[in-house]
């Protein structure tokens, strides 16, 4: 590392790989539910279970968000922190608002609105929470030595993920406005903001693994968040089909949700030309897997699986079913988790100053969760699809259709053991080697190469 | 070629225009003349009913309007298909409703509360959904 306060970055992933653990075993209570195993049923029942799991999900992908943020500001702005003490207030901040809301579900304390549970008064700390991140990232971007367009973009993404928290905050009297501004949060999020930090992450770790020239990977930056605002933005249609508003969103909606798997293409297209283009190659092979796999899953599970039912005409029966978990999972995953991941798996060897890049476990952790999620995928995939026709076709009664599609969950859960297993091993990892050290600090002066002119493999294991 | 100032006038001027017209369209959507959902009979049952589905996190096993959990049937047009008397016995419960073995919590509400929860479904229960209502199962039972 570069900058001493980089090393607050470990413990925003610390606490991000701890949800993460958290928001699996949640997943397995879901999961073991769906096949009539209901032990947990009377303290966690499904609707606990869910709340939890998802917004485990967000939690722990924004504080990696915070984390990736908290290691690449320094180092693309030239200098420390502004204040590394207020940066761990605000993670402690940040972890203790996270653990009320998640204790809070146990005991009905929620809003009870998808995806933003979090109850109004809470969503208060939340905000002062984020303004004191934004504080400390944008006071070290301006202060800086240099504002790269890699750090404005991550730090546009941020900003504006703040924002549009906001209309979730609002009280609608009418479920049909509540909806509709619920979207402006979530949609807008997912597929609009949150793939600019994921760019920003994305365009710092290819200029750091492929050695290419920041003013080319920067120039495709623009265009690739270009499209995406383009589609995503009036793209958030496809969640007004069936709610209770104009029609005027079917042919909206219809036309720039089609439209968004190209920002995911162009993004997918640019990691794997900046990769065959670099001419250098960087030792850290983990976390250019990481990379790369992020850039092309992102466009599978959001683009080419959002596309296959974002049309109003093919909606119309898919709405409200499990072919949207099954989009959802995949393109969370390959979009927003591989790139924290990704994030990690190249800053850890440069906060702990342990060349390990190509070790085995991290290795086995990519493939196991890659292939597991793969699976969990199909699995909610088929078991959508044919709910789709027994439900929506055959008008059959929803909980014999849920009967019939259960033999689908017991394969998700197998896929799932099989991608926990690999999510362990890269936990283990970090555990094990994550902690950072002073002594990994570079001297700027007599800063050795970070690339090797012949590929260099460490194998440690 | 494409220059990086080109690349960042695309995504600017994209991102302004793209704003914009989601604004407008937003603002077309909620005109008076335009509304799909009754909101003019929306009273403070159905409001009180809201409050409830929400304190209970309905959605997190239930879907309404095609959004929640897909665990639970879909409630949208529920009053129609099973009839109040159904919904009623099933908010009232004091122990867990659990149709093919799938628990349901047990909510145990009382007469006030769960005559507002009613009101709530009924009022969704006459949105116009584009069309959705007439296809989603087992909605569209009560309309063939």
């Amino acid at each position: 590392m570069k900058y001493k306060s980089q090393k607050i970055a470990y413990w925003f992933f610390a606490l991000a790989m701890l949800l993460f653990a958290l928001q699996l075993v949640y997943g397995f209570i879901m999961g073991f539910d769906r096949i009539g195993i209901q032990g947990l049923h009377d303290i966690i029942p499904f609707n606990v279970a869910r709340a939890v799991h998802t917004n485990l999900l967000v939690v722990w992908l924004l504080t990696g968000f915070m984390g990736a943020a908290y290691y690449i500001i320094p180092e693309e702005a030239q200098r420390e922190l502004i204040s590394p003490k207020l940066a761990i207030v605000q993670l402690v901040s940040l972890a203790v608002v996270g653990v009320i809301a998640i204790v809070g579900f146990h005991f009905n304390h929620w809003e009870g609105r998808k995806f933003l549970e979090i109850p109004r008064e809470l969503d208060f700390l939340v905000v002062v929470n984020v303004l004191l991140f934004l504080g400390l990232i944008l006071g070290t971007l301006f202060t800086g030595k240099r504002k790269t367009t890699t750090a404005l973009v991550l730090s546009m993404g941020l900003l504006f993920a703040a924002l549009l928290y906001l209309p979730g905050m609002i009280w609608f009297d009418s479920q049909v406005m509540d909806s509709f501004f619920r979207w402006w949060v979530v949609h807008l999020w997912v597929e609009g903001v949150w793939e600019l930090i994921m760019g920003g992450i994305l365009s710092f770790l290819l200029i750091k693994l492929t050695g290419v020239d920041r003013e080319v990977i920067e120039k495709w930056l623009y265009v690739i968040i270009g499209l995406t605002f383009l589609s995503g933005v009036l793209g958030t249609g496809h969640h007004y089909y069936y709610i209770g508003v104009n029609k005027i969103w079917l042919i909206v909606g219809g036309i720039f949700s089609a439209l968004e798997p190209l920002a995911f293409l162009a993004m997918a297209l640019f990691a794997i030309n900046m990769y065959r283009k670099g001419e250098k190659s960087h030792p850290n092979k983990v976390a250019l897997f990481w990379t790369i796999g992020s850039s092309i899953v992102s466009f599978i599970g959001a683009g080419i699986l959002g596309f296959a039912h974002t049309l109003p005409q093919a909606n119309l029966y898919t709405h409200g079913t499990l072919v949207t978990a099954s989009h959802g999972h995949y393109a969370f995953w390959g979009a927003y988790a591989m790139i924290v991941l990704a994030m990690i798996s190249y800053a850890m060897p440069n906060l702990t100053g342990r060349k390990r890049y190509m070790m085995k476990t991290g290795s086995a952790a990519f493939w196991l969760s890659n292939i597991g999620i793969l699976g969990m995928t199909a699995a909610f995939g088929v078991a959508g699809i044919a709910q789709v026709y027994m439900e929506r076709k055959m008008k059959m009664e929803f909980m014999t259709v849920q009967n019939e599609i259960s033999i689908h969950f017991v394969i998700l859960l197998l896929c799932a053991a099989m991608f926990t297993t690999g999510i362990i091993m890269f936990i283990y990892d970090f555990i094990k080697y994550g902690r950072p050290t002073d002594e990994a600090l570079v001297d700027q002066k007599t800063k050795a190469p970070e690339f090797s002119s012949k590929e260099e493999v460490f194998e440690l294991n | 070629m494409l220059s990086k100032s080109q690349a960042r006038a695309f995504f600017l001027g994209g991102t302004v225009v793209t704003f914009s017209i989601f604004i407008g369209l937003t603002i077309y959507s909620f005109m008076p003349n335009k509304d799909q959902s009754n909101y003019t009979k929306l009273d403070k049952q159905v409001v009180r009913g809201k409050e409830i589905w929400e304190t209970n996190n309905c959605m997190g096993c239930h879907t309404i309007m095609g959004e929640g959990g897909y665990y639970a049937p879909e409630l949208t047009k529920v009053i129609d298909r099973r009839g109040e008397g159904y919904v009623k016995a099933v908010l009232t419960s004091p122990i867990p409703w659990a149709p093919n073995g799938r628990k349901m919590v047990a909510y145990n509400m009382n007469e006030k509360d769960a005559q507002a929860m009613i009101a709530y479904l009924k009022w969704v229960g006459n949105i116009d959904l584009n069309g959705f209502d007439r296809v989603v199962s087992p909605l569209a039972k009560a309309n063939q």
